[in-house]
């Protein structure tokens, strides 16, 4: 009996201690490291599926799609040709309107190890730690669009949390006419709810939504969803928005953290 | 003292074995229906093998989990300690019932480790209760007998005491 009132205290004390003054950062760091080749070894089967799926592709197969892959490739090294002059017209742009010039992102590949086994919490592990330079508060996202933010970093590991999870908002405007509203997570893989869009604004169904770097989280410009629904009640302050998240956030397995170069001060 | 050592690693094997279940990757749809098998695990040793397993390593294992699944920590911790506590409680009684009726007092105690999370992560902030929070508990209710017979076949062909 004494022990189990032990163990309780010490239970109450663990989650107060993590809830409500944060200080248990450096000691969940270690304890997921110590924890990480479980997930190594829950992804063997995966893992081994994906092995046999390549090795038994025929050499046409490959072909076909190494040249697809050559194809692409050079679309878009043709489309980011442009790149550099408007990147240089945007700084003088920016320069005439004196504001502060903004540098490009930069970008560093990581794997998804896992997914945290909680089907209410929307969490991804990934490969790549602090020793890469991932910090807390860094952007993730993927091919198409935001996927998410780095919210636990251990040496060589650390933990995002998806935009559609319930605790985590994202700051976005239209890209149409720059309407500014927040994306919140509902929990559900495929939908986000977008808050604070009085009755009376000009959005609808097909908008592209993007990170309007309010907040000073997510840089500015990202894809972040498109709008599915929008119901508007006369009686309500707010409509009810919801969108669809642009990036794959099931099936993606390789993601691209960002690195905001810092903005240099023109004032 | 090898006794004890050969004892500790079996059981041991089996919560790794049981950590690893927790956290395959599963599709989608079937990611509720997942039993608990790290509350399997605890409560078959803990009728089993009381004076071995019990509060501390409830505390323990609930760590772990808290750590796999960016939990609280603590969440999971006192779930489990909360749980082991029950099974000891109840050990002498559910050795000698009929195998049904420990699977229901599987499902109850699996039910009141979920109840517990879903509080806790009302505290946390997190406002939702879904409807299928007790699907866990339901599935590893129905697989408490396959839960059951393996690990008490390792306990005997590895005769731990």
């Amino acid at each position: 009996m004494l022990r189990a009132l032990l163990a309780i205290l010490i239970v109450v004390g663990l989650i107060a201690a993590d809830l409500r003054y944060n200080n248990l950062q450096s000691a969940r760091a270690v304890l997921n490291t110590v924890v990480s080749p479980i997930f190594w070894a829950a992804n063997l089967p995966t893992r081994f599926l994906e092995w046999t799926q390549t090795h038994a592709q025929t050499r046409t197969q490959l072909l076909e799609h190494n040249e697809r892959l050559q194809r692409e490739n050079l679309i878009l090294q043709g489309r980011s040709q442009q790149m550099a002059s408007l990147q240089a017209e945007n700084v003088r742009l920016r320069a005439l309107l004196n504001s502060s010039a903004l540098l490009r992102d930069d970008v560093l590949v990581a794997e998804l190890v896992g997914v945290s086994p909680d089907p209410e919490r929307l969490q991804l592990i990934l490969n790549k730690g602090e020793s890469d330079g991932v910090f807390v508060g860094q952007p993730l996202i993927d091919a198409e669009g935001l996927m998410g933010q780095i919210v636990e970093v251990s040496s060589d590991s650390a933990r995002a949390l998806l935009i559609t999870d319930v605790t985590h908002s994202v700051p976005v405007q239209v890209n149409r006419n720059g309407v500014r509203a927040i994306a919140e997570g509902t929990g559900e893989l495929g939908s986000l709810e977008i808050r604070y869009v009085s009755s009376t604004t000009d959005i609808q169904p097909g908008d592209l939504l993007v990170t309007s770097g309010l907040g000073g989280r997510f840089p500015e410009g990202y894809p972040v969803a498109v709008v599915t629904e929008v119901e508007r009640d006369t009686g309500e302050a707010f409509a009810r928005v919801l969108a669809a998240p642009s990036a794959a956030l099931d099936r993606t397995r390789h993601v691209l953290l960002v690195f905001t170069a810092p903005e240099s001060q023109e004032n | 003292m090898d006794r004890q050592g050969h004892a500790y690693s079996v059981i041991l094997l089996t919560f790794l074995v049981a950590y690893i279940l927790a956290v395959l990757p599963l599709p989608p749809w079937l990611q509720w229906g997942r039993p608990d098998w790290v509350a399997l695990t605890l409560i078959y040793w803990c009728i089993a093998l009381p004076h071995r397993v019990g509060i501390a390593t409830g505390l323990v294992l609930g760590l772990g989990i808290d750590v796999l699944e960016g939990a609280v920590l603590g969440q999971n911790a006192f779930a489990l300690v909360v749980v082991a506590l029950l099974s000891l409680i109840l050990y002498q009684r559910l050795r000698v019932y009929s195998l049904s009726q420990q699977a229901g007092v599987v499902f109850i105690l699996v039910g009141i480790n979920q109840l517990i999370c879903q509080w806790l992560q009302n505290i946390e902030g997190v406002s939702t209760l879904p409807r299928l929070f007790l699907l866990p508990a339901f599935s590893s209710a129905l697989l408490w007998p396959v839960v059951l017979h393996t690990l008490r076949g390792l306990r005997r062909h590895y005769r731990v005491t």
